[in-house]
């Protein structure tokens, strides 16, 4: 019999949202158990650079509405109005709050945090730029991620750490149960038993090539929730940032840019001064990226191939770039061989975000349609952060929004999961097959002696996502990658490991993990094919304009038949005035 | 390119070996991960940590050639071939180039390494001068990777009773935060000929930093204050 080990409430994940929704419940005293594939100050939270969005109003005038704005036009209108007016108006409470838990913010003469101008943020609903990012230095992430691991070692959390969720237990009525899990160090399969199980499994860049994601950004929430039947969201919409390090992929944050940098072409034209003149380089990050391509596919790229564009920020001087830069003063003399006080770094769009994924409601419950209703609430699962879907990005993040997006709604998760009163509830039965599927895979892999290398189908995987799901897509190049993507399906189910040891399997963990790849890569190629329209991160040359009369709604994927549905956007916001669609100009 | 790693699976050997490996690198393979990377998919059973693979995370700490660092983050053209890997020295190795680390963080959560302040707090952000928050700086960047207290010979020897560099650099940054009000008690806290006293400023911690912090530096300022309140 497999053993099974009981909770009130466990977190998958622990990086930014996982910690935050932790700390409530453990402070609450709940039974909580986190797990995670790594030590939790090792989740990728850790590499965010430029900071986190609020309208604090330290540098001047500013409202959470015009940030409500801003969100809202930088989504491209996809996003949910109730919950981008939830996010924006909680923001600078979740912000003093970090500040409170001891987060070493930058900080101005007078005491208060430091902010910097980011990409799409303004004042008064469009008209100028507007300093709204909470900052410390370029290494906002690792502040923020260490600070909430901090404050869980003193609310005592529980941490399951290399553990990786294998499978979610749900019973005929559709209940969520728990999780089946494996213990990394040992290989020792458990149910945890939860009566609320929350997924912040974060994100899947993994499934493109050059990606600013960690190796372990492998969409693991998503690929137990499509396994387990529940839809996914959007998930055609993946922001490439537009400054990845040509060549490594490295992320070279847009506080860069925030902080005065500007992009180059091969002629030392300041091009985003054509393509967005209000805000040029500060104008949001699809818009910026396709400029990007566009000057490159036009024959304005920098360097030997003509592959790259320029970022020069030397002219900031070396003092700020030390002092308000400087991991990004590391990180192009590592990755690029360039000192940045004195030369421009090349960089090139680079896959970084996932705005789609398990869809939720504000407080994080994850809904599917039923009976009618398109947002039932599938009992005792919950997702917050990048894996979820709540929508607060739409069809493009504006930067800065994605760490708030953590911290605001792994709070109010936590907070909604607190006021279920679990301690008062029993724990529902477990059907017998709770863990047959996830046994199944471990035994396919026990048990196949030639097969498939992972290595080679996962590089083949990101491959075809990157030639075929990029800045630019068309009907033929989609429709050419969902036959690729299928074929790989196949392939997937065809791996074979030499590593049989009990003992820390990294390589059992990568075919696993190659499961929820494949997973998130059809959703992904099989939603942007059937969205004939661009909008936000989606562009499509062969449907160039948005079409709100046929597509201003969500797309939903589900795994069973490769199939999609699709549900309106919510736009009745919570208390103010709807923001109805209009051009999206910057 | 060639390589010789230090190879244990407790599950079938009886004690560990070094195995040499000789493979092809791809013209774009700049660091060290991205060689082990291509070792793994040649050998899977091959077993290491990694995540972020740009220096943030510190999952990849190793001994390379003699000397601890970041896989992610050490140039190929600035190793000597072959190149030696072991896993981090003074833990116990569970596979391969994997230790276990429980010994390294039981220090880091000794010291408290939260901020302690039970005053309640403004509605808004507590003020802090620029000045106040410099004082952070080259403290809070530490990204427990280990490489600093697993090259510490201090460390070596009373892993169960000296802090090490890593969980001290932890110490100060809280001792040196305007916010903190526990600067008493973590200062009793440390007064031991172990817990701090172990620090015979060997410096290891310091030249193996793959973030260039200093502990060494933290750990003589916890110690001018110690002296400054026994006056």
């Amino acid at each position: 019999m497999i053993p099974v080990r009981k909770f009130d409430a466990i977190v998958v994940g622990a990086g930014g949202s996982g910690m935050r929704a932790s700390l409530q419940l453990a402070e609450a005293g709940l039974s909580v158990a986190v797990l995670s594939k790594v030590f939790p100050t090792r989740s990728h939270t850790v590499a965010a650079q430029g900071g986190i969005g609020a309208a604090l109003g330290n540098m001047s005038e500013d409202s959470w509405l015009w940030h409500m704005y801003d969100t809202i036009k930088g989504s491209d209108w996809l996003g949910d109005q109730d919950a981008i007016e939830y996010m924006c108006r909680t923001a600078p409470q979740v912000v003093y709050e970090l500040e409170h838990f001891g987060m070493p913010f930058d900080r101005n003469a007078d005491g208060t945090i430091y902010q910097r101008p980011f990409g799409g943020h303004s004042a008064n609903f469009g008209e100028k730029a507007v300093q709204r990012s909470c900052a410390a230095a370029d290494r906002t992430g690792h502040a923020l991620l260490h600070t909430l691991y901090q404050r869980n070692v003193r609310a005592r959390t529980n941490f399951f750490v290399e553990w990786m969720a294998l499978d979610l237990v749900r019973n005929a009525d559709g209940d969520v149960l728990g999780v089946v899990a494996l213990e990394m160090e040992t290989s020792e399969v458990v149910i945890l038993q939860a009566k609320a199980t929350l997924f912040a499994t974060g994100g899947a860049g993994r499934i493109f090539a050059a990606s600013t994601n960690a190796f372990i950004n492998t969409g693991d929430g998503l690929g137990m929730a499509a396994r387990a039947g529940i839809p996914l969201e959007d998930m055609e919409f993946w922001q490439f940032h537009p400054t990845g390090v040509a060549g490594a992929g490295v992320l070279i944050t847009e506080g860069v840019r925030g902080e005065g940098g500007i992009l180059l072409n091969c002629d030392g034209e300041r091009f985003m001064e054509r393509y967005a003149p209000n805000l040029k380089d500060l104008a949001s990050r699809d818009v910026v990226s396709r400029s990007m391509d566009q000057e490159i596919k036009e024959g304005r790229g920098c360097g030997p191939h003509k592959d790259y564009v320029l970022l020069k920020l030397d002219h900031l001087g070396p003092e700020v770039i030390m002092k308000r830069l400087p991991s990004i003063h590391e990180i192009a003399l590592k990755f690029a061989n360039v000192d940045c006080t004195r030369e421009p770094i090349p960089v090139v769009p680079t896959i970084h975000y996932q705005m789609g994924g398990v869809p939720t409601n504000i407080h994080g419950q994850v809904v599917a349609p039923k009976d009618g209703d398109h947002n039932a609430v599938v009992e005792g699962l919950y997702a917050v952060g990048e894996c979820a879907c709540v929508s607060v990005h739409g069809a493009n993040r504006l930067g800065t929004n994605s760490l708030t997006d953590l911290i605001v709604f792994g709070r109010a998760a936590g907070n909604f999961i607190v006021a279920q009163n679990l301690q008062a509830v029993s724990h529902k039965p477990l059907p017998p097959d709770a863990a047959d599927r996830a046994r199944a895979r471990l035994a396919r892999l026990d048990t196949a002696t030639s097969g498939e290398s992972v290595p080679e189908v996962a590089h083949d995987l990101r491959r075809a996502m990157q030639a075929h799901c990029g800045v630019f897509r068309n009907q033929e190049l989609l429709a050419e990658g969902v036959r690729k993507v299928s074929e790989l399906e196949q392939r997937v189910l065809r791996t074979a490991i030499k590593d049989k040891s009990k003992t820390f399997n990294t390589a059992r963990v990568e075919a696993l993990e190659l499961d929820n790849l494949i997973e998130t890569a059809k959703a992904t190629i099989v939603s942007a094919e059937a969205r004939r329209e661009s909008r936000g991160a989606q562009a499509r040359s062969d449907y160039p304009n948005r079409d709100d009369v046929d597509w201003l709604k969500h797309s939903l994927w589900y795994r069973e038949g490769n199939r999609l549905a699709y549900k309106p956007v919510n736009m009745k916001p919570l208390s103010v005035d709807a923001f109805p669609p209009k051009t999206r100009t910057y | 390119m060639k390589f010789r790693i230090y190879r244990y699976d407790p599950e079938k050997d009886k004690k560990p070996y070094i195995q040499d490996y000789d493979v092809a690198l791809d013209p774009h393979d700049r660091m060290l991960l991205d060689a082990l990377i291509r070792v793994k998919a040649v050998d899977d059973t091959l077993s290491f940590r990694r995540s972020c693979r740009e220096g943030v995370c510190g999952s990849d700490a190793m001994n390379i050639n003699g000397k601890n660092g970041l896989a992610c983050i050490t140039n190929l053209n600035d190793v000597k071939e072959p190149v030696e890997l072991r896993p981090l020295p003074g833990l116990p190795v569970i596979r391969d180039l994997i230790v276990d680390m429980s010994q390294f963080f039981k220090q880091y959560h000794s010291i408290k390494p939260y901020l302690v302040n039970d005053s309640p707090p403004p509605e808004k952000e507590r003020l802090q001068s620029p000045e106040d928050r410099e004082e952070l700086d080259g403290l809070y960047e530490c990204i427990l990777c280990a490489c600093c207290s697993t090259a510490c010979p201090s460390f070596w020897w009373n892993p169960d009773k000296f802090v090490g560099p890593a969980g001290l650099l932890a110490a100060y940054r809280f001792i040196a935060d305007t916010r903190d009000e526990a600067l008493g008690a973590r200062l009793d806290d440390l007064e031991d000929p172990y817990r701090l006293f172990r620090c015979h400023t060997i410096m290891n911690c310091v030249d193996v930093c793959p973030k260039g912090l200093n502990p060494t530096k933290a750990i003589s300022k916890i110690k001018e204050i110690m002296v400054k309140r026994a006056v």
